[in-house]
């Protein structure tokens, strides 16, 4: 291989692209027509570079905007791909801010502590097959206390485990309701029976003392 | 003597593919692991937090390292 075909191939200029040959037929612009130079579409540095910048100089020499938008399809492929990376990375990213929210959350959450011990109501207020709602621990958490027709108490949060949805007990089938995407729950226990929640409702613990009802605290479940 | 020649488009489009594939399946696990640990810290369970952040983490400083080294690769070229 001769040193001549080994070098690096130097862009036409705009001053030395030589005299217009208009014929269809001359080598390298073949199909092409117009009156454009023959030479304009000989390859640059690569062979899949078919453009070239205004000013003549090969693309690796030009500025970074037109690089990050070529006209070329091989390099817009590239480019292209590139940038999804970045943008996958991103991703990435976000994904392990959202990881790193919810340690936080939890550091919050234990910061809080046990709640404490309230009174919710006394069992004379409560027949058999009632149901009475309170809010614990905080006053935006609903909850239903329920009475079940063998004076069997049980205490669960208002919110659906799907989409937090109000649910509501239903003692004639012994199952908690949820209206907004047909959730059903076990009155007994509180796991998800049917429809889309995969969580039991959180769990209300309950003291008895003197004839009335205390919530002691709450606790979270995964199954 | 050898000389350093830089990668060609071809090349370096290979490169780029081999790396999005591999920079997917980290995303992926990353969206399982956040998943998984939503659902366990909503039920109450926090054993999984911080091991499953510091994969996350592990899986991040992949993904970039991988970018890093995809621009040098273009900075050696210019």
């Amino acid at each position: 291989m001769s040193a001549d075909s080994t070098s690096r191939h130097v862009p036409p200029r705009a001053g030395d692209r030589g005299p217009i040959d208009v014929r269809i037929d001359t080598p390298g612009r073949e199909g092409l027509t117009g009156t454009t130079a023959a030479n304009i579409y000989t390859p640059l540095d690569e062979a899949e570079q078919i453009t070239m910048a205004p000013d003549g100089r090969a693309m690796d020499e030009q500025p970074p905007w037109r690089q990050d938008f070529p006209i070329d399809w091989a390099q817009d492929h590239y480019v292209e791909r590139r940038d999804f990376m970045k943008f996958m990375v991103l991703t990435s990213l976000a994904l392990t801010v959202g990881q790193f929210w919810i340690a936080a959350q939890n550091w919050w959450r234990r910061r809080q502590g046990a709640p404490e011990i309230r009174r919710i109501a006394s069992l004379d207020a409560l027949p058999a097959s009632g149901v009475l709602t309170f809010a614990y621990p905080g006053p935006e958490d609903d909850c239903v206390l329920v009475r079940a027709a063998d004076a069997a108490l049980v205490a669960y949060s208002q919110k659906c485990t799907h989409l937090s949805c109000a649910v509501r007990p239903r003692l004639e089938t012994g199952t908690i309701h949820c209206p907004c995407h047909e959730g059903y729950f076990d009155l007994r226990s509180g796991r998800p029976i049917a429809g889309p929640p995969r969580r039991p409702l959180t769990l209300v613990h309950l003291d008895v003392r003197g004839g009335i009802v205390y919530a002691t605290g709450v606790e979270e479940r995964t199954v | 003597m050898a000389t350093h020649r830089p990668f060609t488009r071809q090349q370096r489009t290979t490169i780029v593919h081999g790396m999005l594939a591999f920079v997917l399946m980290l995303v992926l696990l990353q969206l399982w692991l956040l998943t998984a640990t939503m659902n366990a810290y909503l039920g109450g369970d926090d054993a999984t937090i911080w091991p499953a952040a510091g994969a996350s983490l592990f899986c991040l400083l992949l993904s970039a390292g991988l970018l890093r080294y995809l621009y040098r690769l273009d900075r050696v070229r210019r």
